[in-house]
């Protein structure tokens, strides 16, 4: 069967012109507008499911005892799946941060801008050139020119307030939102 | 068929990939100027409904899929995630739940259609083979689906299910340790349920296409059962039909939402919502709905092996069906006799279904056993020898003759526009 064919075109539109046409366009824009609606809203949970979970956002804040961490010392804790750096800075790291020339640094910031305790220095441990985690928080790792860390990957060198000074990283290492909840005691995110 | 008339594109983008990849003369051969016959009522619509289901169910599968883990001790864990703590989890979860039994829904009336209006009959073979085969990669991909939350239907269910295949005599139990990858249901058979979940919809995917493609060369059947025999039997696919296959699905997903809305787990079973457990089998176990037929079918016959025999010979019947029938007459509006035991047929299938979610004991056994018997009843011994005995009614000249009267007239409106014989 069905050798039939038809002419190009949706066919069978009797009217047009006139009354009839503006009828069909207001018809035609607003079946489209809330086809449009309906369609946006049944693909908002697809993507939005893909989004953190409420289990995943619960992770997002972390309490970190610092008590135990001496002068000089650096601990690494996990905080929403990254590493971060705590550092509890000696006298003689706290003054090579803040004697450093805001001028010739490549991501200006000053050291106070970057704790808000001196003496402990919070910053996510991921390279700002590509990701990787630069090396310094263990006493036999090296710790670059500037007695901070020094990344692996491609050779970038950090100081004492985590801020770039050599290498292809564009910036300082990043400071996590985070406070004090008690003198020994930091909540991160 | 029309490279006669071959569409003009005004937009010479699409005049431009158009001469290179005709994708645009196909789509406006087969979704737009494509010939319906004009009588066509809503049953027609329920392809239409299921290929929308496909879809839902490859859509929310694939973001269900990027939350679920397929191994024994988190997978129950993981849905329970997927519910509590995952953006909109709970909507995708019952979404999909349901959409099985959409699917099935949609599919089971689909081919009772077919069934009623002789769809099935030359030159329409291949299609309704295709269909059949539709219908069994549906039923692994449901069935494997089931398994992945791993409660206690799901465990069981698999165990059930594998174990039909020890009934074959010497192959049977290598058979099952190979399905099992080991030497019960555990973490390899739930691993590869999992990859052959996702992979059979991308199958049952490629068989609707060549359903469609096979469709698309004969054209649909119609109520009358007859040959469209020129353009006043037939309107342009869109807007006629488009239009009408939209309105049957909105109304179908009014329905469907009821169900994930209103009772997410009406269609499924409590006991789904247990842990696995391995040491205790649930007293009441049953096969989601859409199943219980061919369950009641498989448990009304005293032998293990008679019974796997049988479940799978209820499918593949459907198969022989072109053959089995006898008659020339397709639509079961001219084959009066056949036409009751068409109904006798669809009751049969519902008896089975209550049949098979009852204890199989008494007088439901009874009940099964005497279901199963007209099933085949049915097709084996009553359509070859209808096809001989019955007399049906005379068909009508043409699909607008019983309309119009006058027979080939052309009606205004929907044919307004010049046209040429066929």
């Amino acid at each position: 069967m069905a050798q039939t064919t038809h002419p190009p075109g949706t066919g069978g539109h009797a009217a047009s012109g006139g009354e009839g046409a503006s009828r069909r366009d207001f018809l035609y824009l607003a079946t489209g507008a809330v086809g449009a609606i309906g369609v946006a809203s049944a693909v908002w949970p697809f993507i939005d499911s893909m989004n953190p979970a409420a289990d995943t956002l619960a992770l997002a804040s972390i309490d970190v005892d610092l008590a135990p961490v001496q002068e000089g010392q650096a601990i690494t804790v996990t905080w929403r799946g990254k590493p971060v750096f705590v550092r509890h800075r000696t006298a003689k790291e706290i003054e090579e941060a803040r004697t450093v020339n805001l001028g010739e640094l490549r991501d200006p910031a000053a050291d106070d801008a970057r704790v808000k305790k001196p003496e402990w220095l919070i910053v996510v441990g991921i390279c700002t050139h590509l990701g990787c985690v630069p090396l310094g928080q263990k006493p036999t790792d090296p710790r670059g020119d500037y007695d901070g860390w020094f990344c692996p990957c491609h050779g970038s060198h950090y100081d004492t307030a985590g801020r770039i000074r050599k290498g292809p990283a564009p910036a300082n290492l990043v400071v996590p939102q985070y406070a004090f909840t008690s003198d020994t005691a930091v909540r991160l995110g | 068929m029309a490279q006669a008339h071959a569409p003009q594109f005004k937009n010479p983008v699409v005049k431009w990939i158009d001469s290179r990849l005709p994708i645009f003369t196909m789509l406006d051969h087969e979704y737009n100027q494509y010939p319906m016959p004009r009588n066509v009522n809503y049953l027609w619509a329920f392809g239409a409904i299921a290929g929308i289901m496909l879809v839902i169910m490859i859509a929310t599968g694939l973001v269900l899929a990027m939350q679920y883990a397929a191994h024994t001790t988190i997978a129950f864990d993981s849905v329970e995630r997927i519910m509590r703590d995952v953006n909109y989890g709970w909507l995708l979860r019952y979404v999909h739940a349901n959409g099985a039994s959409m699917f099935f829904i949609a599919v089971y009336i689909h081919m009772f259609r077919g069934l009623y209006y002789g769809s099935y009959k030359a030159p329409r073979e291949i299609l309704w083979i295709l269909g059949v085969l539709i219908l069994l990669a549906m039923m692994a991909t449901a069935f494997m689906g089931y398994v992945l939350p791993w409660g206690q239907m799901s465990f069981w269910g698999a165990t059930v299910i594998t174990n039909l295949f020890s009934a074959f005599p010497l192959v049977g139990d290598p058979i099952v340790t190979w399905l099992w990858g080991g030497f019960s249901v555990d973490n390899p058979t739930l691993n590869r349920f999992f990859a052959l979940h996702f992979l059979l919809p991308f199958v049952l995917l490629g068989l609707v296409i060549l359903h469609t493609a096979a469709l698309h060369v004969s054209g649909s059947n119609n109520p009358l059962g007859i040959d469209a025999k020129g353009p006043q039997d037939t309107v342009p696919f869109n807007p006629y039909v488009t239009v009408k296959d939209g309105f049957a699905v909105v109304v179908f997903l009014i329905f469907y939402a009821a169900f994930v809305f209103f009772a997410p787990n009406y269609l499924g079973h409590p006991d789904n919502y247990i842990p696995a457990n391995p040491l205790v089998t649930p007293a009441h176990i049953v096969p989601e709905w859409y199943f219980l037929p061919f369950y009641a079918i498989l448990r009304a016959i005293p032998d293990k092996l008679g019974g796997v025999l049988a479940m799978f010979g209820a499918i593949a019947v459907l198969a022989a069906l072109p053959w089995l029938d006898t008659s020339k007459v397709r639509s079961c509006k001219f084959r009066p006799i056949y036409r009751q035991f068409f109904w006798i047929l669809a009751i049969d299938a519902l008896v089975l279904g209550y049949a098979g979610a009852m204890p199989a004991e008494g007088v439901w056994l009874l009940v099964a056993r005497i279901g199963t018997a007209y099933y085949f009843f049915h097709f084996l011994i009553l359509l070859p020898l209808l096809g001989k005995l019955e007399r049906p009614l005379p068909l009508p000249a043409s699909i607008c003759e019983p309309v119009l009267k006058g027979g080939g007239r052309v009606a205004a409106g929907a044919h307004a526009k010049p046209m040429e014989k066929a």
